[in-house]
């Protein structure tokens, strides 16, 4: 067991943890942060993708007891402060870019990283960039539309070709 | 009535704030006090016998509690299918044992053999590696027809044969069938595949068993699309439990698609070890397990052929399947080849003879069950490949082809020759509808911008008929159904005029939350927000079959307006006391009764407060409260229908194919809410453009599956497909439920293989490469490239 000490979504945290322990476990299981999903063991899915030091990491890849000092943002971090929806959020709502909810969290946070670095990104570089975020459920579309109209984009033209 | 939450509005749903703040809570989001963990020893080979289980080194590490075996599984029952097939000759199908635990034998790479509990999961998992068993490999059985050869290993010692069921359908119309094919102008045949499919829901199962000794009482947490049916089956059939001693919650559920439907092994454990250890019993699925335990899809092999007269007339088509049916019966798996894909075989066509043969065949695989579309995929693409093929073949336009036979918008209702009556549709407009939106006529230039830069581009049709809202109780107890098929609901008015509904259906992405309330919202006219939806749970909901099928608004979504048509009933004999006049002159309007003809009205909450505190109250007639139940259960199935085209563009250089258009013109019958049946579509245009371009669940011929992880099985990405343009405005109302809704949550996966498929075709057509006629699914750039220089 060692000791690791992070800020998770603003909040400083610290706890004993296994070295086997991944970021993903200890933040659903320690810090019972559940919006972190994990939804495959390969490291493929990306429904357990969170912010560490704002990059976009699959949080099942990362050993929690690596992460001392990091900055660490979960989907419950992602409101706004007085609790509504956050513009990535509301986005994803207005646009129906979600069914199940599994994925989501992930989503959300892979489209925060896409943003900050690439705030206007196009529909192909959208597509590209979530290759590593798996949705049995959306068909990809509206997701799509979600992410581009939260970079305050113009979504009535994603079609045909 | 606000106009954006009622019948036809795109309302935003209401779940979509829990799921996005990361509120959800999913079945492995609960943990419970002195909660231990279970692990499964699986097996890794395929076939073999069990000679010996050595457990004491993993029974004697740290935080083990007790490691499970068959031995410990004396007294419950092995897991029930629930569907009884009777074969061509008029016995039942072949129903082997499926028990909780491996025993004697194992039959799939998957199956589990020993469980161990122990305080954490790691500590479970690491207790599992110190267990030995010894086991005698056997011969595996992986290949359907080399399964049914004489002399054939058999997965299951005690039945005569690898053979389920051998199933003729109609089989007093197979002479006349052959007849018709003897007497035919033409003859079209094809030989395909159904490749072998794996669910995949986002969010792998999870079950947690707990136990309360004073009371005696068993709760189940479980990743379920149907939590009635899960009581049902474990409590009468497995664990001997009565209803009342067993509560089974669904709570949130991240996708189901057909593999949570089904009642599974590591449910009656959980729910079992928890008594035994009187604690909390918790298993997660990884991922890699899900892929050797959850229920897979299709697996299909199938010869179809075509009759035409010399007028192109279609007179008879007949086929013969090898279903794939795994090691062991999933609950509804002996139902998915015969009564949900034989009965589609007519299609949309006036084809007069029909006879389907099914061979359901068991091997050393994953049970194979529902599936997205279940059955009717199979169906429609066997058909859809077929007519385009004999388009071919014959030198006419497949279009042309299919609208000459296509069931005429006059002739319904319409009887077809395998058993099932279509109550409506029209698929003249659903085709002119898709061809419109595709721009069908601008495609030659399309095609020839394509080619300049070197590349083949094609278009491919399918129409598809589905049988949804399943289904008429008693009709499927005729063809072997071991449950009824209706759907409950209650309506319960709370005293200042709020509404909660309890639904028998479950929502696990289909936003029913959002969707039922808007119906109750439009009937009563009363604010959508004021009604709140609850479902998942058996202690609080009526019995109900759950949400599969696309059934849940067309057989769900009918229970409710049934319970709220009574609620309203009674509300207005309480406003017509209220108000001194007849019930007959109440009239209900935007949340107010009124007197007909006159100015005298009662608001909503006036009559609901009326009901709770009877003080103003016709006792001696009207008991006080606003409460009613109902069962429906449908009179006939739903079928949607739709035209689907695909525009594909193929690089002859690697064989890869890419969709540059998908359109989908639907009859859904009525809309509820657009926006969400746009997804839905959207989501089984995904799932069927996976199936047809990249999916595939591969065993090699020692029953190891190769395809077991997302390293191996091609999960579609946002960036495999783009461009669906879905419409529904080709509207012909079911004519036998109250909302006039026919269901779409399938119709996606149904119609987009054979159109992706017939594009490929069709691409490789145009550039000279007609010696191509079919390739099978996924068709991965390796095998297009294959057929194409092979």
């Amino acid at each position: 067991m060692s000791k690791v000490t992070m800020t998770v979504n603003g909040r400083k945290m610290a706890a004993e943890v296994e070295g086997r322990t991944l970021l993903s476990g200890f933040l659903r299981e320690g810090l019972e942060l559940t919006g972190t999903h994990v939804g495959c063991d390969t490291s493929q899915c990306g429904a357990c993708v969170v912010l560490v030091n704002g990059q976009a990491v699959k949080s099942c890849t990362a050993f929690a007891a690596d992460l001392e000092g990091a900055e660490v943002t979960t989907v419950e971090g992602m409101a706004n402060p007085d609790g509504s929806l956050g513009n990535i959020q509301q986005a994803f709502q207005d646009y129906h870019g979600l069914q199940c909810g599994y994925c989501t969290p992930g989503m959300v946070m892979s489209t925060a990283a896409l943003l900050a670095d690439n705030p206007k990104p196009t529909e192909e570089e959208v597509r590209h960039y979530l290759e590593g975020n798996i949705c049995r459920c959306t068909g990809y579309q509206n997701i799509v539309r979600a992410v581009m109209a939260a970079s305050g984009q113009d979504v009535g033209a994603l079609a045909a070709e | 009535m606000p106009k954006d939450d009622g019948i036809g509005a795109s309302t935003k749903r209401r779940e979509d704030t829990r799921f996005l703040t990361g509120n959800g809570k999913y079945t492995d989001d609960i943990n419970l006090r002195g909660q231990t963990y279970v692990h499964f020893l699986r097996s890794d080979v395929a076939h073999g016998r069990i000679k010996g289980i050595d457990s004491s080194a993993a029974e004697a590490m740290d935080g083990v509690l007790r490691v499970f075996t068959a031995a410990d599984f004396d007294s419950a029952g092995g897991i029930p299918c629930g569907w009884q097939v009777t074969d061509k000759h008029g016995q039942p199908m072949q129903e082997p044992k499926h028990p909780i635990l491996a025993e004697g034998k194992v039959r799939h790479v998957g199956d589990p053999i020993c469980a161990v509990v122990a305080e954490t999961y790691a500590q479970a998992r690491d207790a599992a590696e110190a267990i030995e068993v010894d086991i005698e490999e056997l011969e595996p059985v992986v290949d359907m027809k080399a399964a049914l050869k004489d002399g054939a290993t058999k997965v299951h010692d005690d039945l005569s044969s690898n053979l389920c069921y051998d199933w003729g359908f109609v089989e007093e119309n197979k002479d006349a069938v052959n007849e018709a094919f003897n007497n035919a102008a033409h003859v079209v045949s094809l030989e395909l595949t159904n490749n072998r499919l794996v669910a995949n829901p986002m969010e792998p199962r999870v079950a947690v068993g707990d136990y309360d000794p004073w009371g005696d009482s068993h709760t189940l947490y479980t990743t379920s699309q149907n939590p009635h049916v899960i009581r049902l089956l474990m409590g009468a059939f497995v664990l001997n439990i009565p209803e009342h001693k067993l509560r089974v919650v669904a709570p949130d559920v991240g996708g189901g698609f057909g593999s949570k439907i089904y009642h599974y092994a590591e449910e009656a454990f959980c729910t079992y070890a928890a008594k035994v250890l009187k604690r909390p019993v918790k298993w997660t699925s990884s991922r890699s397990e899900a892929f050797i335990s959850d229920a897979h899809g299709r697996d299909h092999k199938t010869k179809i052929e075509l009759a035409l007269d010399a007028d192109h007339n279609f007179t008879a088509l007949r086929t013969e399947t090898y279903a794939n049916m795994g090691a062991y019966l999933s609950t509804f798996a002996p139902s998915i080849p015969t009564w949900l894909h034989g009965t589609l075989m007519a299609g949309n066509y006036k084809t007069p003879l029909i006879y389907v043969n099914v061979k359901a065949v068991f091997t050393n695989t994953v049970p194979v069950d529902a599936y997205r579309g279940a059955g009717r995929p199979e169906a429609t693409f066997q058909i859809e490949r077929l007519v385009d093929k004999a388009a071919r073949e014959l030198g006419v336009d497949p279009i042309e082809l299919r609208r000459q036979n296509f069931i005429k918008p006059e002739e319904f209702p319409y009887q077809t020759p395998v058993a099932v009556v279509y109550d409506t549709g029209n698929y003249h407009a659903t085709m002119d509808k898709m061809l419109e939106l595709s721009d069908y006529a601008g495609f030659e230039a399309r095609r020839a911008e394509s080619a300049a830069r070197g590349k083949l581009r094609g278009f491919g049709i399918a129409h598809y008929i589905e049988a949804c809202g399943i289904a008429p109780s008693n009709l499927v107890g005729q063809l072997g159904a071991r449950a009824g098929l209706y759907e409950s609901a209650s309506v319960r008015v709370n005293a200042t005029g709020s509404i909660s509904v309890y639904t028998g259906s479950h929502s696990h992405g289909q936003g029913h939350e959002t969707t039922f309330a808007q119906v109750v919202a439009e009937m009563i006219g009363v604010d959508a927000n004021s009604i709140e939806i609850h479902h998942g749970d058996t202690s609080n909901t009526p019995m109900g079959m759950g949400t599969y099928g696309s059934r849940s608004l067309a057989v769900g979504g009918s229970a409710i307006v049934k319970a709220t048509n009574k609620i309203i009933d009674k509300a207005k004999k309480i406003a017509a006391h209220l108000l001194e006049a007849a019930p007959e002159d109440i009239e209900l309007k935007d949340g107010k009764f009124s007197v007909a003809g006159t100015d005298k009205s009662v608001d909503w909450s006036g009559v609901t407060l009326a009901a709770y505190v009877p003080h103003n109250y016709p006792l001696e007639e009207l008991e006080p409260g606003l409460e009613e139940t109902a069962f429906y259960d449908p009179s006939n199935f739903t079928y949607p229908s739709g035209a689907y085209g695909c525009e594909v563009e193929l690089d002859p250089e690697t064989g890869k194919i890419d969709i540059l258009r998908f359109i989908a013109a639907d009859d859904f019958g009525n809309i509820v809410n657009p926006m969400i049946v746009e997804g839905q579509v959207h989501g089984g245009l995904a799932q069927g453009i996976g199936q047809a371009l990249l999916e595939n669940c591969v065993y090699d011929d020692q029953g190891q599956l190769l395809s077991g992880s997302y390293m191996d099985y091609t999960m579609p990405r946002a960036d495999d497909m783009r461009g669906f343009t879905v419409d529904h405005s080709c509207v012909t109302p079911c004519t036998h439920n109250p909302l006039g809704v026919k269901g779409c949550g399938e119709a996606g996966a149904i119609g987009s293989p054979p159109a992706v498929v017939n594009a490929a075709i069709d691409a490789l057509h145009r550039a000279g490469h007609t010696h191509i006629t079919h390739i099978d699914m996924p068709l991965t750039p390796s095998r297009v490239w294959a057929a194409m220089n092979g």
